[in-house]
């Protein structure tokens, strides 16, 4: 009721909120990190591109990590369950999470799946998000890491296009480097270079899911990160890219 | 298009807040959206304008600030410059950022009776 001169009519009066948009998922997204500690599992927020090669990564990983240890995962996709049926092929526990026209994976969508998958046991979590350089890039969904993969296929320019997406990103994966002979427009290094524009500490590791180049890095990195979120489970929920092993490349 | 999403907090947050203060009309909402949040503005806007009118905000005016990056030296405390590299140029430092990937319910002007 307005005080000031007894007329009766309501007061507009300024309240002060002064609250992230993203609070509630990122209390959502801390839950789900404290499911993920208890288990001691690494969780990596895997982000790119509709096709750059990410089910054909984790496919590669299931195959070069066979018997270190267990697997699962989540795959966020539109319409389909055909990423979750690859993975599960490849030997790793999978669920789809169909998102319908969602263009991300959000902590709560990750937290209902998490109900219908068994952690015991599990030393790799993969969420295989959305394929989409843009939406997934704000949403924590309590990984451990995100992991961005951007095909030498994409062109030069892609961390320039979409600088949130890298700069979030704690490692950076060049995939199909087996195409590089095909691609005469594209160079390696501008790509690094981009990425040095973007992100603070760039680190990247060049690889082929078909030729297995630059597969041992990538599993030496996992092994690195999964040892930090066992051995140092207090840790802040992001590696510091500056401990990352020798064979990640800094840009 | 994930601004709708964002709207859909922001209608959540505020309808929390009307019920809590017993406020009857919502005129004005302030929020402020960093150049590196991940949110454009003018989808923010279209989804506001599309998804508000049948909730506790219709008829409010959505006002949004833009926050431009900064990124500086966590060591030297120099501001570094976006285009020139996100490493301190005295030092070598990497660069942190310290405006810019917010998106943030200021305020809220409402009716209170």
């Amino acid at each position: 009721m307005c005080d000031t001169c007894g007329c009766g009519d309501p007061e507009v009066v300024p309240v002060e909120i002064q609250e992230s948009l993203l609070a509630d998922n990122d209390r959502r997204a801390e839950h789900n990190r404290e499911h993920f500690r208890r288990h001691g599992v690494t969780a990596i927020n895997l982000m790119g591109s509709p096709g750059c090669g990410k089910t054909a990564l984790l496919e590669a990983t299931a195959r070069a990590w066979a018997g270190a240890g267990r697997l699962a995962a989540v795959s966020g996709d539109l319409a389909t369950d055909n990423d979750a049926e690859r993975l599960t092929a490849a030997g790793i526990a999978s669920r789809s999470i169909t998102t319908g026209t969602a263009c991300h994976l959000d902590a709560r969508l990750v937290h209902r799946a998490l109900h219908h998958v068994d952690l015991d046991g599990v030393d790799l979590f993969f969420i295989e998000n959305v394929g989409n350089l843009v939406c997934p890039a704000i949403y924590d969904l309590g990984q451990t890491a995100n992991v961005v993969a951007l095909s030498m296929t994409e062109g030069e320019d892609k961390p320039l296009k979409y600088p949130v997406m890298f700069q979030r990103a704690d490692l950076v994966l060049l995939t199909k480097t087996d195409l590089e002979p095909h691609l005469p427009g594209v160079s390696r290094d501008t790509v690094i270079e981009n990425l040095a524009q973007v992100m603070p500490e760039p680190r990247w590791l060049a690889l082929s899911a078909v030729t297995g180049e630059g597969m041992d890095g990538w599993l030496g990195w996992l092994g690195w990160l999964a040892e930090l979120t066992g051995t140092r489970p207090a840790q802040a929920s992001s590696p510091s890219p500056s401990e990352a092993p020798e064979a990640v490349a800094a840009g | 298009m994930h601004e709708y999403s964002i709207v859909a907090s922001l209608v959540d947050r505020v309808e929390h807040e009307v019920r809590a203060r017993g406020a009857s009309v919502v005129h004005r909402l302030h929020v402020r959206v960093g150049e590196l949040s991940g949110v454009e503005i003018d989808l923010l806007e279209t989804a506001y304008e599309t998804f508000s009118p049948t909730t506790v905000c219709a008829g409010a005016t959505l006002e949004v600030e833009r926050v431009a990056a900064r990124w500086g030296c966590p060591r030297c405390r120099r501001e570094l410059v976006a285009g020139e590299g996100l490493r301190c140029p005295d030092c070598g430092k990497p660069g942190r950022l310290s405006q810019g990937d917010e998106i943030v319910l200021q305020r809220i002007e409402m009716e209170v009776a």
